[in-house]
């Protein structure tokens, strides 16, 4: 609880258990990017992902697409303090993606085109929390927004969605991604306002 | 790092939609150009609104400065374009954000693009530049509506003759009269052709609204500049 702000009282509001600490809800879907917008063709795509013994399991768009499709209802919550509630998205769930991968490794990087990487503890990924989506509202995703297809794991911080994602990794021990060498939480919840590196 | 009460020693109008404010953040250590910091406001039952804004001071300015531009539907910028005065106290955080940065080490030529207040963290690089006497090349293409929208408008000259930096100004809607230079919404090939001599090593920082970015940094990579080094900063939908 900070200082009384003399004079502000907000817009007018209503306890919303969806919102967690420090958001506020938009209707909008803002874009943040480090860089340009690639510009990813389907026929080029690939998602592979690789044990912490360098076994590589992979698959093509065409491949892909013929994976189990689940429709996912989510709130998303980005690290800039805007949520935006009940939005619907088209993927893979990562539990399909790794039937078939053998590892003990506890922690992921997930890796996107462009060179950008997040990371994220396997069991973030896994038991329905996390897909690689490739539909937004009933639409192709926007390249904006990360298509041909992004990472979806809505229980944390949006920027562990990776976008353009092409491929996770399985390490043993925890290293840090993009965003996070960049200040960013290593964990990010949301309900506990993990944003920057120093909140611990 | 937590939240910290800062003074607003200062205020100036920017546009007539904006407004910068000096901050005195205790314990300040200073920030890498581009940073921004979170403002925090409480309202008396508790509620509290937090938004980010981009510093446009130098780096090692002691005093902070933030310019924040009216959302009309917004929240926390209308309490600070029309509400705050000097003497009042603010919460921040910060500084915030590892990427979208410039640092006086970087020899390489600084190419940037702005779009309206996107402005703001790229003066913040201008007086970084000046102040640690970097000579590294500098270039900045500044797209706005119209002459009284122009951030900094006062300063832009001294600052830019001080870096010794190309400033291209386009006005979207309305030029100043006796203008000669160019009029209307920037495109793909406006920009090639600004950056067509550019050196290959260029550094490109590029900040404004999300059509705006895209459209700036498409272009570039477009014309064979590497995406990884292209740092953009997008404000608003898509």
């Amino acid at each position: 609880m900070g200082i009384i702000t003399p004079g502000f009282f907000g817009k007018k509001r209503e306890e919303d258990p969806k919102l967690p600490p420090g958001q506020y809800e938009t209707k909008d879907f803002p874009v943040l990017s480090a860089g340009p917008t690639p510009n990813i063709h389907q026929g080029e795509w690939s998602f592979t992902i690789t044990n912490e013994s360098g076994e590589k399991t992979s698959w093509t768009w065409d491949e892909f697409m013929k994976l189990p499709v689940e429709t996912v209802d989510t709130d998303i919550h980005c690290v800039t303090r805007w949520s935006k509630f009940d939005t619907t998205w088209r993927g893979v769930s990562l539990d399909t993606l790794f039937e078939n991968v053998e590892t003990s490794a506890g922690y992921t990087m997930a890796h996107s085109f462009g060179g950008y990487t997040t990371n994220v503890p396997l069991e973030d990924l896994l038991d329905g929390k996390a897909w690689v989506a490739f539909e937004f509202g009933g639409e192709p995703l926007d390249p904006e927004h990360g298509g041909p297809a992004r990472l979806l794991v809505p229980h944390l911080y949006f920027w562990k969605s990776a976008k353009w994602v092409n491929g996770i990794t399985l390490h043993d021990t925890e290293e840090l991604g993009f965003w996070e060498v960049n200040g960013y939480h290593a964990y990010g919840d949301p309900w506990k306002e993990e944003r920057y590196y120093y909140d611990s | 790092m937590n939240w910290a009460v800062a003074d607003v020693v200062g205020i100036r109008e920017e546009t007539p939609t904006a407004r910068t404010l000096m901050l005195r953040v205790p314990d300040w250590k200073g920030a890498l150009a581009g940073q921004h910091i979170d403002i925090r406001l409480t309202a008396p039952d508790g509620y509290q609104a937090a938004r980010s804004y981009s510093l446009s001071s130098a780096a090692g300015d002691p005093v902070v400065a933030v310019s924040v531009e009216l959302m009309p539907d917004g929240e926390v910028s209308p309490y600070l374009v029309r509400g705050v005065s000097v003497g009042d106290q603010l919460e921040v955080i910060g500084p915030l954000g590892g990427w979208f940065v410039w640092r006086p080490e970087q020899t390489e030529p600084i190419r940037m693009i702005g779009g309206g207040s996107g402005v703001a963290p790229l003066v913040s690089i201008l007086r970084t530049h000046i102040a640690s006497g970097n000579t590294a090349s500098v270039k900045l293409l500044y797209s706005v509506r119209s002459p009284e929208f122009v951030y900094f408008r006062d300063e832009l000259a001294e600052l830019t003759d001080a870096a010794r930096a190309e400033v291209t100004l386009q006005y979207t809607r309305h030029a100043p009269q006796g203008w000669t230079g160019a009029l209307g919404r920037i495109d793909a090939a406006r920009i090639t052709a600004w950056a067509a001599d550019d050196a290959s090593d260029t550094s490109t920082y590029i900040c404004g609204p999300t059509r705006f970015v895209e459209l700036a940094s498409d272009a570039l990579v477009a014309t064979g500049v590497d995406p990884m080094t292209i740092r953009t900063e997008r404000f608003g939908g898509a």
